[in-house]
C-alpha cells in the first residue's frame, strides 16, 4: 500500500466526471419538474460540481505528496531500528533509500544490510500515511461535491460561479511567474546571509584571491575580483567583440541589401544558430577551437598558453550570441520608420550612409538594449565557460591563459561530494545572488531603453 | 494633351510616355509633361490617382521599391535620368525631395540641415558649412526660430517648423527641382499658410512640383496644375485655366467636387 | 534662374572623384556586410561538420568474429529458467564471460580476449536468452571489439596492440555493423556498451514533466493577463516578473531547485521530477510571452462579435479567443520545449550529472538527460567516447531541429493574416 499521486489524481478526476454527469442531470432534472427556465445551462451546473469535487482534494493531494515523505522518514527515524544508524551523511541516507525502495517494491532486497531492520517500519509508516492521505482526499471529494450539489436550483447561477473559480485559476496561473521570483531571491538571499554570517560581504566583493577550502572558511580564500574579471572577460569583452559587429552587420545585411530569397534561407540558418544547446557549444568549444588556439598562441610565441582559454571560450560564446545580436539588431532597424530611409535617399546618399549615418543612430537605443541583454546571456551562460574556459581563478588579461567565472564556479563548488551547509555550498548562493542582481540590472535597463524607444516611434 | 501656349521652350524636366508599374499592377499609364523651371507646378487628384507615384519616379525614389518599373523617358536638362550612365546620387542631390509627413532625423537641427552638404562633400570648411546651413534656414523661413538652439533635437521642432526643417535640409544641398509630395497634410492650418508662402518666395530660385490633395492650395501655389485619374493624366494647363475652365469633364466633375 | 549661389558643379573631376570613392565606399560596406552573414553560415556549418565527422563513427561499431563451441565449453543453466526476470544474474553466475573470454583466447591466439570488450559477453547472453538452441552447438558470434582495437580499425591508427588488429584484419575476422547497444543502453564505463537510451528517456520524461507544468500555468496566465488583468500595480508586477524570469540565467533556477525543491521540499534528487519542474519554471516565461503575442494577434472584433450575441467573457476567451490563438500558442511551447530539452547547466546542480547505468524506470528515479549525457562522455579519458559524445550530439541536434522544424511548419500552416 503507497500512496500513488497519480492514480489517486485518476481516481478523483473519476469522481469529478461523475459529479460533472449528476450535477447537470439534476439541473435538467430540477428545471423539468419545476418547468422554471434555468438560469446556466446544465453543463455549467455540472461543471460546478466537478470543480467543488476536484480542486480542494487535488489541492491536498499535492500538498500530501510533498509533505509525506517527510513525515514518513520522521516515523521511520523515531522508530527503535533506526536508533543505530550512523548520525550523518551519504552512508545514512543511502540507507535509508535502500530501505525506502525494498518497502515501496522498487526492488527486491536490500542491497545494504544496515538497510534491513528498516524495512519494516518504513512499510508500516508508508501504510500509515498513505490510508491517512486517502481517507482525507476522498473526505474533502465527497464533501466538495456534495455541498455543490445541494446547491444546484434552477435560478442557481452556475456560470458565474464557475466563471468566477476559473477566474481564479487564471489569477493563480500568473501569479506562478511572482511566486518564481520570489522563490530565487528569497533562496538566494536566505543562503548568502548564512555564507555572509561566515565570510563577509566585502571579502567576497573586493578579495583578490579565490581558493575556496572544504571545511571551515579560511581567511582571505573567497575573493571574488578574479571571477568578476574572468565572466567580464569571457562574457562582456570577447564575445562581445565577436557578436557585435558579425550580428549588426548581419543585420544590416538582411534588413537593407539582402534579396526576399536569401533573408528566407538565412533566417532559418540563424534560428538553427541559436537553437544549438549551449552544451554542444561548450564541446565545439573545447574540442576544436580550443587546441587550434593553444596551437596559434604557441606558433606566436606566447607564453604559457593553455587549453583552456578565455579566448576559446569567449569566441564560441560570441558565436552564440550572433543571432540573438542580429535579431534585436533587425528589430531596432525595422523599427525605423521608412520615412527616415527615405528623406535620406532622397537627398542623394548611398545606402551604405543611410545606414550609418541615419538608421543607426536612430536604431541605437534599441540595439544598445539588445547589446545590455545579449551581455546578461553572456554572463549567465553557464556550459561553454565550464567546458572550456576552465576553473583557475586568474587575474590575467591574456586572453590565451585560463580564467574562470562565477558560473563556472558555481557549478564546481555545486557538484563535489559537499556537505550542504559548508561555506564551499553557501558561496555559490552568494555567487549566484551576484550573478542574478547584476543580471536583472542589466535586463531591468535594457528593458527600459528598449520600451522608450519602441514608444519614441509609435 | 498638346496645347501651344502651354509649350514650355526649356523645360526643367520632360517626362515622355512614362509608364509605372508595381509587378504586375500598372500604376502609371503613358504620362507625358513638361516642368517649367521657374514654375510651381501642382498635381492634382483623388487619392490613389498615382500623382505621388508619378512624382517618386521624377527623382527615382521607385527605385527603393523593389517590385517598381519605371518605362518612358525623364529628363532633366535634356539627361535621361533613368539612363545607365545617369548618377542615382547626383540626380538626387539636383532632383530633392520633401515628405507628406515631416521627417527630421533624430539629430540636431544644425546636423539635420548640413547632413546633405556633408555626404556631398559641398563645404570644404566649417565656416563654408555654417554659411550653407543658415542661408538654407533662412530659406525656408526657420532661420529666426531656431538660430539659438541649432543643437537641439530636430525631432523636438513643432510639426510645421519640423517641415520647414525638412525644406531646409533639401535647400542645404542647392537642388535644381525640389519635389513637394502632399507636405501641407499632415499640418495644422497656420503651419500650412506658413509652408505656402515660403513656396511662393522659393518660386523662381528652383522648379517646384507639389502634389496636393487640397485644390484651394493648388489654386493658390501654382502656376501650372495637372489633373490626374486612375493613372493617367487627364489634363493639364495653366492653373488659372484648369480651375475655371477645365476642358475635360472629368476635371470639372473633380474640382467641382463630384469626386475625390 | 534667380539663384544667389553659383550651383554646384557636379561634372567636376574632383566631385566625379568624390563620388566614385563613394560607391567604392558603398561596395566594401555591402561585402563586409555580406561577410558578416557567411562567416555566421560558414562557423555553422563548421560546427555541423566537425560533429558530423566525428559523430557519424559513433553509430557504428567494429565486431570480431568468435567461434564460441558451447559443446566442449559447457554453460551449465538451467534453459527453462531463461525466460524469469533474474535471467541474466543467472547466466552471469553460470559463468558465461570466462567462456567467452576463453574462447576469444582459443581463436584469435594468447591475449584474445583483451581484443573484445570486456562487455561482449552480454551480447552473447542475449543471443543465448533469444535462441536457448545456441548452447547446443557451435556458432560464431561478431562480439563488439574492444574500445582500442575498435578506434585503431576505424581511424587506421596503430597503438599498442596494433599488430593484433593487423592480424585480425588480414584473417577477415573484423566486421563493422551498425552499434546498437548505443540506441539500446544507458550509460556505462564501456565505449563498447555505452548508450544513449537511458539519458533519451530520462529528457522524455523531464520535458514530459516540464511541458504538464509550464504548459497550462503559461497559457492560463498569458490569457489573465491579456484578457482580463486589470491595469494595476499587481498586474505590473507579476509583467516585470515575467519579463525577467526569461532573461535570468537558466544556472540561477538550478539554485532555486536545489535549495526549495530539494533542500527543503526533500523531493527525489537527479529525478526527471525535479528536472521537469526546474525547467517548468524556466520555460514558463517563455510560453507565457509567446502566448500573449498569440492572443494579443486575435483581433479585436472577434471578441466583440461574441460579446455582443450575449457571451460572457470567460466564453468569449475559451470558446473563440483560445483556439485561434492556439497554433501561435504552440509554436511557442514547442520553441520553448525545445530551449529546455538542450538546457543542461540548472540540471548539473540538482544532482542530474551523476553517473547512471540504469534506464530510468520512472519519473522519481535517478536519470540522466541527452545534453548531461554529452557533458558527462566529453570529459571521459577513454578515447571511443570522442565519438559518442558527437553522435549523442547528432541525436540531440536531429530532436531539436525536428522539434523547431515542426514549429515552424505549424507557424506557416497557420499563420493568420487579420
Amino acid at each position: 500500500m503507497t500512496f500513488n499521486a497519480a492514480a489517486l489524481l485518476l481516481l478523483i478526476a473519476g469522481l469529478a466526471l461523475i459529479g460533472w454527469l449528476a450535477g447537470r442531470a439534476r439541473s435538467k432534472l430540477l428545471a423539468g419538474r419545476a418547468g422554471a427556465k434555468l438560469h446556466s445551462r446544465p453543463q455549467y451546473h455540472g461543471w460546478y460540481v466537478a470543480l467543488w469535487l476536484f480542486a480542494p482534494a487535488a489541492i491536498f493531494l499535492a500538498v500530501w505528496s510533498s509533505v509525506s515523505p517527510a513525515l514518513i522518514t520522521n516515523q521511520v527515524l523515531a522508530s527503535e531500528a533506526a536508533q543505530n544508524l550512523p548520525s550523518f551523511g551519504f552512508e545514512r541516507g543511502a540507507i535509508l533509500s535502500d530501505a525506502r525502495s525494498v518497502a515501496q517494491g522498487k526492488q527486491a532486497d536490500v542491497r545494504l544490510p544496515a538497510a534491513a531492520p528498516l524495512v519494516k517500519p518504513y512499510a508500516d509508516a508508508t501504510r500509515h500515511y498513505a490510508w491517512i492521505g486517502i481517507a482525507a482526499m476522498l473526505a474533502l471529494a465527497l464533501a466538495g461535491g456534495l455541498y455543490a450539489f445541494t446547491r444546484i436550483k434552477p435560478d442557481f447561477r452556475a456560470r458565474s460561479r464557475v466563471e468566477k473559480i476559473v477566474m481564479a485559476v487564471l489569477l493563480l496561473a500568473s501569479l506562478v511567474a511572482i511566486l518564481t521570483t520570489f522563490g530565487i531571491v528569497l533562496s538566494l538571499l536566505f543562503e548568502s546571509i548564512r555564507f555572509f554570517r561566515l565570510v563577509s560581504p566585502a571579502e567576497l566583493l573586493f578579495g583578490t584571491n579565490w581558493a575556496p577550502q572544504s571545511g571551515a572558511p579560511q581567511p582571505d580564500t573567497f575573493g571574488g575580483i578574479p571571477l568578476f574579471w574572468g565572466t567580464v572577460l569571457i562574457g562582456a569583452i570577447i564575445a562581445m567583440i565577436v557578436a557585435i559587429p558579425i550580428g549588426m552587420m548581419t543585420a544590416v545585411y538582411l534588413t537593407q541589401y539582402a534579396a526576399p530569397t536569401v533573408r528566407k534561407w538565412v533566417k532559418p540558418c540563424l534560428e538553427i544558430l541559436a537553437g544549438v544547446p549551449t552544451v554542444v557549444y561548450g564541446y565545439f568549444a573545447a574540442l576544436t577551437v580550443a587546441p587550434a588556439l593553444r596551437e596559434f598562441a604557441v606558433m606566436i610565441g606566447i607564453p604559457n598558453a593553455s587549453t583552456e582559454s578565455a579566448l576559446a571560450a569567449g569566441i564560441v560564446m560570441g558565436v552564440m550570441i550572433i543571432p540573438f545580436v542580429s535579431s534585436m539588431a533587425d528589430d531596432s532597424i525595422n523599427a525605423v520608420p521608412q520615412a527616415m530611409r527615405d528623406g535620406s535617399l532622397a537627398l542623394g546618399a548611398t545606402p551604405n550612409e543611410t545606414i550609418r549615418q541615419v538608421l543607426i543612430p536612430a536604431a541605437l537605443p534599441g540595439v544598445m538594449g539588445g547589446i545590455l541583454l545579449a551581455v546578461s546571456r553572456a554572463i549567465g551562460e553557464t556550459m561553454i565557460v565550464v567546458m572550456a574556459a576552465g576553473l583557475s581563478a586568474n587575474m590575467t588579461a591574456n586572453p590565451f591563459a585560463s580564467v574562470t567565472t562565477v558560473t563556472a564556479q558555481i557549478v564546481k563548488l555545486l557538484t563535489g561530494d559537499q556537505e550542504f551547509d559548508s561555506a564551499k555550498t553557501l558561496a555559490a548562493f552568494a555567487l549566484g545572488l551576484v550573478l542574478f542582481i547584476v543580471t536583472l540590472l542589466l535586463n531591468i535597463a535594457a528593458l527600459r531603453i528598449v520600451k522608450k524607444y519602441r514608444e519614441a516611434y509609435e | 494633351m498638346t496645347n501651344d501656349d502651354l509649350t514650355i521652350a526649356d523645360p526643367k524636366m520632360k517626362a515622355e510616355g512614362v509608364n509605372v508599374f508595381y509587378g504586375e499592377k500598372q500604376a502609371i499609364n503613358d504620362v507625358s509633361i513638361d516642368v517649367g523651371t521657374d514654375l510651381v507646378t501642382a498635381f492634382i487628384g483623388p487619392s490613389g490617382c498615382g500623382k505621388s507615384t508619378f512624382l517618386r519616379s521624377l527623382n527615382r525614389m521607385n527605385d527603393t521599391v523593389a517590385s517598381a518599373r519605371v518605362t518612358g523617358r525623364i529628363e532633366l536638362d535634356g539627361e535621361d535620368i533613368y539612363a545607365p550612365s545617369m548618377d542615382v546620387v547626383q540626380l538626387r542631390a539636383r532632383v530633392g525631395m520633401v515628405f507628406q509627413k515631416p521627417n527630421p532625423f533624430p539629430k540636431s537641427i544644425y546636423d539635420n540641415v548640413a547632413y546633405g552638404p556633408r555626404i556631398h562633400g559641398l563645404a570644404p570648411s566649417k565656416a563654408d558649412l555654417d554659411v550653407i546651413v543658415e542661408r538654407a534656414l533662412v530659406r525656408a523661413g526657420l532661420w529666426d526660430e531656431v538660430k539659438d538652439r541649432l543643437g537641439e533635437s530636430g525631432t523636438a521642432l513643432s510639426g510645421g517648423q519640423q517641415q520647414r526643417l525638412c525644406i531646409a535640409r533639401a535647400i542645404a544641398v542647392d537642388p535644381e527641382v525640389i519635389l513637394m509630395d502632399e507636405p501641407c497634410s499632415a499640418l495644422d492650418p497656420i503651419a500650412t499658410a506658413k509652408i505656402e508662402e515660403l513656396i511662393h518666395e522659393l518660386r523662381g530660385k528652383y522648379a517646384i512640383v507639389i502634389v496636393t490633395h487640397n485644390m484651394q492650395q493648388a489654386a493658390r501655389v501654382s502656376q501650372r496644375t495637372a489633373f490626374f485619374h486612375l493613372g493617367t493624366l487627364v489634363e493639364y494647363g495653366k492653373t488659372t485655366d484648369i480651375f475655371t475652365n477645365p476642358r475635360q469633364e472629368r476635371t470639372k466633375d473633380y474640382i467641382t467636387g463630384r469626386y475625390g | 534662374m534667380n539663384r544667389d549661389t553659383t550651383p554646384t558643379d557636379w561634372k567636376a573631376a574632383a566631385m566625379q572623384k568624390r563620388i566614385a570613392g563613394r560607391y567604392a565606399a558603398e561596395r566594401r560596406f555591402k561585402l563586409m556586410g555580406l561577410g558578416a552573414v557567411l562567416l555566421s553560415g560558414a562557423f555553422l556549418a563548421f560546427l555541423l561538420f566537425v560533429m558530423v565527422g566525428n559523430g557519424a563513427r559513433g553509430f557504428i561499431y567494429t565486431h570480431v568474429a568468435v567461434p564460441i563451441d558451447f559443446k566442449s565449453t559447457p554453460l551449465t543453466v538451467d534453459t527453462a529458467r531463461l525466460d524469469d526476470a533474474d535471467a541474466d544474474q543467472l547466466i552471469a553466475n553460470a559463468g558465461l564471460a570466462d567462456i567467452v573470454d576463453f574462447a576469444a583466447d582459443e581463436a584469435l591466439g594468447d591475449g584474445g580476449a583483451e581484443l573484445i570488450s570486456e562487455n561482449a559477453w552480454k551480447e552473447v547472453r542475449s543471443a543465448i536468452k533469444a535462441d536457448p538452441e545456441l548452447l547446443n552447438g557451435s556458432s560464431v558470434f561478431e562480439l563488439p571489439a574492444a574500445s582500442e582495437v575498435d578506434i585503431m580499425a576505424k581511424e587506421g591508427t596503430r597503438g599498442e596492440l596494433g599488430a593484433r588488429v593487423d592480424a585480425l584484419e588480414k584473417d577477415g575476422k573484423l566486421s563493422t555493423g551498425i552499434h546498437w547497444p548505443f540506441f539500446k543502453n544507458a550509460d556505462a564505463t564501456d565505449p563498447a556498451v555505452a548508450g544513449i537510451w537511458g539519458a533519451l528517456k530520462g529528457s522524455v520524461l523531464t520535458i514530459f514533466i516540464a511541458f504538464l507544468i509550464a504548459f497550462p500555468t503559461g497559457v492560463l496566465a498569458a490569457l489573465y493577463l491579456e484578457e482580463y488583468a486589470p491595469k494595476n500595480r499587481w498586474t505590473d508586477l507579476i509583467e516585470v516578473s515575467i519579463n525577467n524570469l526569461a532573461a535570468v540565467p537558466s544556472i540561477i533556477f538550478g539554485l532555486l531547485a536545489l535549495a526549495v525543491f530539494i533542500n527543503w521540499f526533500g523531493l527525489c534528487q537527479a529525478s526527471p521530477l525535479v528536472g521537469g519542474l526546474t525547467l517548468a519554471l524556466m520555460t514558463m516565461p517563455v510560453i507565457v510571452i509567446a502566448s500573449r503575442n498569440a492572443i494579443k494577434a486575435v483581433p479585436p472584433s472577434i471578441r466583440d462579435a461574441a460579446l455582443g450575441v450575449g457571451a460572457s467573457p470567460v466564453q468569449v476567451v475559451f470558446h473563440h479567443v483560445l483556439p485561434l490563438a492556439l497554433p501561435g500558442i504552440l509554436t511557442g511551447t514547442i520553441i520553448g520545449m525545445a530551449r529546455a530539452l538542450g538546457e543542461t547547466a540548472p540540471l548539473l546542480l540538482v544532482g542530474m550529472r551523476a553517473f547512471i547505468g540504469d534506464v530510468p524506470g520512472g519519473i522519481c528515479s535517478p536519470s540522466t538527460v541527452l545534453p548531461m549525457q554529452i557533458f558527462l562522455w566529453s570529459d571521459e579519458v577513454d578515447r571511443g567516447f570522442v565519438e559518442k559524445t558527437s553522435a549523442a550530439i547528432i541525436v540531440l541536434l536531429i530532436v531539436l531541429l525536428s522539434m523547431n522544424a515542426f514549429a515552424i511548419y505549424l507557424r506557416n500552416k497557420f499563420e493568420k493574416r487579420w
